[in-house]
């Protein structure tokens, strides 16, 4: 059970860089591949896959 | 600004629907119509506490006869993308009536594998029956219970008892955790909560139905402990000699973990494992979907078959899944009928339930019900 608090708190932090760099990119190609790689982190967020 | 918020509104719409396609994966309810053999639906977790309320929490529907005998457990779902056999106990559920003896039907034996499919794998998420009241969907499922109900996966998956080291992603194998232990994982609780039930209802045999890949040796077979090799033997002289051709392979004494040895090794029981041809789990395939999965047609498989890689004949007819399931119904059939000559106090009497050639003959659809005209108190939900 720790184990699993441990993964969803290290997916959450991954998720909120992904979002931290997304605002920071002043490229659109950069921020659509930040928004493709958001995807499975939320997904794996909300328990859905 | 702008630019940011479209490309995350439009990542947004791509997760919502990627979120509905996995939550309805997971919640897609598939409805048992309790036959007229059915006298209870039982809980796993009325056997074991430690599973009661979790996923794997599944149904166990009790056929029980007039006349005392014998008891039998049926698995179906111990792989869940193995479809033939979930059917075949959807067929005993629905359809089945015990003259004699006690009969234990389990579609969804690791219900949680029935919730995920194999990632990466493309696989599809469902498939469809035709009957002649309408459709009939099922989950695809997969060999692993699902991540989501136990994670994380050891680097390697030690068993229980025997220390024997297996891959890690068969922690979450159903059949890779007999006999389990009270305070396991899912999967381990889930056969112990199985080795329980067989003994507090002090089961005869347990059959574990599955379907193989072609380019597996154990295929077409039924694999038994050495408790039942005598009767595993008969039913395979009887049905290649009646209906089609099908072995016997011995339970290995130092492969752990499997129901055709733990169930032998731990209770009184005599375990048999059954397993037909799948093209659909075969490496080599082409496009992995509901069609293959039930047509059982692949041209990549009939070209291995062709250079000799496979361990099951294959052509252009493929393998459907009436074949495969009623290969499993009737092996059932056979192991009861033989059983019960040798053992007339614990026999087991099944009737009601078709043959090989009724199910190939008819389809399987002719003999699932129809939930909506079903007293409601008789449908159940896996």
């Amino acid at each position: 059970m720790i184990i699993t608090i441990l993964y969803y708190l290290l997916i959450a932090f991954v998720a909120f860089l992904i979002i931290g760099n997304l605002l920071k990119s002043k490229k659109w190609q950069e921020e659509v591949l930040y928004v493709i790689v958001l995807l499975p982190f939320l997904l794996r967020l909300l328990r859905l896959k | 600004m702008i630019r940011k918020t479209v490309i995350l509104v439009l990542g947004a719409v791509l997760g919502v629907f990627a979120g509905i396609e996995f939550y309805r994966i997971r919640h897609l309810r598939e409805p048992v119509v309790a036959g007229p053999g059915v006298t209870q639906a039982k809980k796993l977790g009325d056997y074991f506490p430690g599973i009661k309320g979790t996923i794997n929490d599944c149904n166990i529907y009790v056929l029980e006869g007039e006349k005392p005998g014998g008891s039998v457990l049926v698995l179906g779902g111990s792989h869940p993308e193995e479809p033939s056999a979930r059917l075949a106990a959807w067929i005993l559920a629905e359809n089945g009536r015990l003259e004699q003896g006690r009969l234990f039907v389990v579609p969804s034996a690791n219900r949680s594998g029935t919730t995920v499919t194999r990632p990466s794998g493309a696989y599809p998420a469902d498939y469809t029956i035709r009957t002649s009241w309408g459709e009939k969907k099922f989950r695809v499922g997969d060999r692993w219970a699902n991540p989501l109900d136990q994670w994380p996966d050891p680097e390697v998956y030690i068993h229980y008892p025997t220390k024997q080291n297996l891959a890690y992603m068969d922690g979450r194998n159903f059949n890779r955790a007999w006999p389990g232990r009270p305070g396991g994982t899912l999967t381990e609780r889930t056969t112990y909560a199985f080795i329980q039930m067989i003994k507090q209802e002090k089961i005869d045999i347990v059959i574990d139905m599955h379907e193989a890949e072609l380019q597996y040796p154990v295929i077409s077979t039924i694999v038994t402990h050495q408790k039942g090799q005598d009767l595993a033997a008969m039913v395979s002289m009887t049905l290649t000699g009646e209906e089609f051709k099908i072995g016997v392979e011995y339970s290995p004494k130092t492969l752990h973990g499997l129901s055709h040895r733990e169930i032998g090794d731990h209770t009184d029981a005599i375990s048999l494992l059954f397993e037909t041809p799948e093209p659909f789990l075969d490496a080599t395939r082409g496009r992995t979907d509901a069609k293959l999965l039930l047509e059982g047609k692949d041209d990549f498989v009939v070209r291995a078959g062709k250079r000799g890689l496979l361990f099951e004949k294959i052509d252009e007819n493929g393998w459907p899944i009436d074949i495969r399931v009623g290969r499993q119904t009737s092996t059932i059939l056979s192991v009861l009928d033989l059983w019960t000559m040798d053992h007339a106090d614990r026999g087991v009497v099944l009737k009601n339930v078709p043959k090989y050639a009724e199910v190939i003959e008819k389809g399987i659809g002719a003999f699932l019900k129809d939930p909506a005209k079903a007293d409601p108190k008789k449908v159940y939900y896996e």
